[in-house]
């Protein structure tokens, strides 16, 4: 089963990323509440997809974006930025780090579920 | 499916709000004292950041182009580009009132809207200000091209702010276990944050060591780097030095360690997985037990693990913790019987029940202890009316909170809003003298609001404390006769006067004195007071100020209670109310003016029958074996009663609306063995019958 991590620190948001995924395919979901908890999912196991929110405290998206590329051992992991249309200059970052994609919130449920399954495919 | 996401976007958002709301208070004062915080700030960003996200998922587009809005403005504050001032935080705050009203609005139907042109166009004129777009401010810094990209733009605004105030720019390496690098960056971005600000924290790469986390953190700071290093002592730290301006070296990387410190190692040396380190790490397992350690010592931030629970179903969880201590009571009592037949195994049953007991407390307590919010929530709420009202008025006044931090039931801080409300805006509106006379009197020009909680045994007060002009009792005496609630010849006490304060009838009555609007409701107040089983208290001094104390259980759900019989039938008395009991003995109860009392310890002592309150048939006086005094407050009572039958836990449930006119119950509670009984409602029955024996000659 595919594993995928959801950084968000909207408990909300992340239920809603979780409904629509789980709509789409027996996933296994897993979600970090911020920067910590993802780099403790990391080591983990093999996470095969990373969506992750760009303000969060402490370890902000584009930083755990640069540590996921830059990690041997989690480089080509696909990496989706979902983040409210913010800073032009965030996004840029954003995909200029190495993020595959970047949806903007609100996101459209079919967009984020296109954008997986092809990541996965 | 859609309804429970909406729910939890309500629940979300009200919490958001109401934290916001919480920081902008405090955002406000540190202006006032000229402190700066950043992290502050940009949480605030954050949150009404993450109020459009989720609005915006939801459809709610007018909550989420407010929101936009705000937090454009914060945006703004945020980057330095607009400054904080007092219209710009009364902004802030209408903003978010205004996001409030909206949210409440889509809770009752989720069509609901409103028209906010006059939120956004307040923040569109205080943003008119010019709109820079600087060049790479950063080229001359020594700083590595990896850092600056995972920069947000606030992050690189916040390292522009630090060069430009002077301060030196560090660069920490550092590496942590796996097993616990998250208590451990924790705690040394607090040490970092006791003496400057962290701009950025990168987890790093550059470590071959699978069971380790390198990190990268950025932080600004007055303090020379030596000093830095000696204060955060953490093992393998490394410090570089990015921009020093008390240092013509800036440009060279030196990196430097703590003299005789033989514990600092690079984090770029080879670390053993689990040997060489002095710290009290020193094998994953240690690691972990050190890093619980150090979240004890409230060093260090962890995870947010909250779960967002309905209080319905905590309410449902106490009621079974309180039917399992029925079922207990029940084994507990064939125990005995057991015993009394002399049966070996009643020992140990007994021991086994005593265990059981131990453990239903602490379930007990531990389900209640979820319950419990600290008063803080409602004090802010109020620090927010406060503000609205002085401003209407055109009075200055201060709030001053103590005892925030002071625990009650979320349900009683919930129902406690409204009173309090109602008590603060009589205290600014009649209390509070206007500026001039204020001076005159010799008086400081603001008024000064305390709000003071404090626990006291099982009880919570929260008192109101103004510093107006206090309420004169000769005026309430004047109004009382006028009103027919004093008879004219009548020599009531002051408390009796204050107590006319409460009175429905007392309200209605508005000109004759300037007083008079502090009876507007307040019987309400004392209604919605009594329901929480609690007692509302006032004492005052003429220009000197007025006291409203509220004493308040700390929680309704699950009490103690101590049941008695009276003509056959079983009453609950709630423990905590109970002060003593004593056996009657012929001639200790006087009767003056047709009333029972008793004297107890020089003190006269009101008594109450339960059999004539609820016109029970059948015996007579003499039954009565049993005075329980109660108390509440300062108030003491006696209640007479036929038998003490012992000491339980009960649950109380409302009788509902239909018996809600029934005096002197406040609920029924289920005996658990299929026996349903009245629990008195000890601080109403105190203030009818201290009233009945007082002045006012029901």
């Amino acid at each position: 089963m595919k594993k995928i991590l959801i950084a968000d620190d909207s408990p909300t948001m992340r239920s809603l990323i979780v409904s629509t995924l789980d709509a789409l395919d027996d996933f296994e979901l897993v979600e970090a509440a911020n920067g910590f908890e993802a780099l403790r999912i990391l080591p983990r196991g093999k996470v095969d997809l990373v969506l992750t929110d760009i303000n969060m405290p402490d370890i902000n998206g584009l930083e755990l974006v640069s540590f996921v590329r830059n990690n041997p051992l989690y480089k080509d992991t696909p990496l989706v930025i979902i983040s409210t249309e913010g800073s032009r200059r965030d996004r840029e970052k954003g995909l200029a780090l190495g993020a595959d994609a970047y949806l903007v919130k609100p996101f459209n449920p079919e967009d984020l579920q296109q954008l997986v399954a092809r990541l996965l495919s | 499916m859609v309804n429970q996401a909406i729910d939890d976007f309500l629940a979300e958002s009200e919490e958001l709000l109401e934290k916001l709301n919480q920081d902008l208070a405090e955002l406000g004062e540190d202006s006032a004292t000229g402190r700066d915080n950043p992290d502050l700030l940009n949480g605030i960003f954050r949150d009404a950041h993450s109020i459009k996200g989720l609005a915006g998922m939801f459809g709610f587009d007018d909550v989420a182009e407010l929101a936009h809005h705000l937090e454009n403005l914060l945006d703004n504050l945020r980057m330095g580009k607009v400054s904080l001032s007092e219209t710009l935080l009364d902004c802030l705050f209408d903003t978010l009132e205004g996001i409030s009203a909206l949210i409440r609005g889509k809770a009752e139907d989720s069509e609901f809207t409103q028209d906010i042109t006059a939120y956004l166009t307040r923040i569109e004129h205080l943003l008119s200000g010019p709109d820079e777009d600087p060049a790479d401010p950063f080229a001359e810094l020594n700083l590595d091209s990896a850092l600056l990209d995972v920069l947000t733009e606030y992050e690189e605004h916040r390292l522009q702010e630090t060069l430009k105030q002077g301060k030196s720019l560090y660069l920490i390496k550092v590496a942590f276990l796996l097993m616990s690098f998250d208590t451990e960056l924790a705690a040394l971005t607090d040490k970092i944050k006791e003496s400057g600000e962290v701009i950025s924290t990168l987890p790093g790469v550059e470590n071959d060591n699978p069971e380790m986390l390198a990190f990268r953190v950025l932080c600004g700071t007055d303090v020379g780097v030596e000093e830095l290093q000696q204060q955060l002592d953490f093992a393998g730290l490394e410090i570089e030095i990015v921009a020093d301006p008390t240092s013509a070296e800036t440009s060279a990387p030196a990196a430097t360690e703590l003299p005789g410190a033989a514990t600092v190692l690079r984090s770029t040396d080879k670390i053993p997985a689990s040997s060489s380190r002095s710290t009290p790490a020193e094998s994953p397992a240690e690691a972990e037990v050190a890093a619980v350690k150090n979240k004890d010592s409230g060093s260090a931030r962890s995870f947010t693990s909250t779960v967002r629970v309905d209080i319905s179903k905590l309410d449902y969880l106490m009621t079974i913790v309180g039917e399992l201590a029925l079922a207990k009571g029940s084994i507990a009592q064939l125990c005995v019987e057991m015993q009394a037949d002399g049966l070996p195994v009643a020992r140990d049953l007994e021991k086994a029940i005593h265990a059981l007991e131990r453990r239903l407390n602490e379930l007990q307590s531990g389900v209640m202890d979820v319950r419990m919010v600290p008063v803080r929530q409602l004090f802010d709420k109020m620090n927010r009316i406060i503000r609205r009202m002085a401003q209407e008025l055109g009075k200055k006044v201060k709030l001053n909170i103590q005892g925030g931090d002071t625990e009650l039931d979320k349900l009683i801080v919930e129902e406690l809003a409204d009173p309090l409300m109602h008590i603060i805006r009589n205290s600014l509106d009649h209390g509070i003298e206007p500026a001039e006379r204020r001076l005159a009197l010799g008086k400081p020009e603001s008024g000064t609001i305390s709000l003071v909680a404090a626990q006291k045994g099982n009880h919570v007060v929260i008192e109101v404390h103004d510093d107006g002009r206090g309420i004169d009792p000769e005026i309430l005496r004047v109004k009382g006769i006028e009103t027919g609630l004093l008879s004219a010849d009548a020599d009531p006490t002051r408390q009796e006067l204050y107590n006319l304060l409460f009175q429905p009838g007392f309200s209605t009555c508005e000109e004759v004195s300037e007083y008079s609007g502090r009876g507007v409701g307040m019987d309400v107040v004392k209604s919605n007071i009594s329901a929480l089983s609690g007692m509302i208290d006032l004492t005052s001094e003429v220009d000197k100020g007025t006291v409203m104390s509220l004493t308040l259980p700390i929680t309704l759900a699950i009490i103690k209670a101590l049941v008695v019989r009276v003509k056959g039938k079983d009453y609950a008395i709630p423990l905590n109310a109970v002060l003593e009991t004593l056996m009657l003995e012929p001639g200790m109860i006087q009767t003056i003016e047709g009333r029972e009392v008793m004297e107890l310890r020089h003190q006269t002592l009101a008594l109450l029958r339960i059999d004539e309150l609820f016109k029970l048939a059948g015996g007579t006086v003499d039954d009565s074996e049993f005075v329980v005094v109660v108390g509440f407050a300062d108030k003491r009572m006696g209640i007479i009663v036929d038998e003490l039958r012992g000491q339980q836990d009960v649950v109380i449930k409302s009788l509902g609306k239909a018996l809600s006119f029934v005096k002197g119950i406040a609920g029924a509670a289920d005996l658990g063995n299929q026996k349903t009984i009245l629990v008195l409602d000890v601080s109403g029955l105190i203030g009818e019958t201290l009233q009945r024996e007082g002045v006012f000659g029901v």
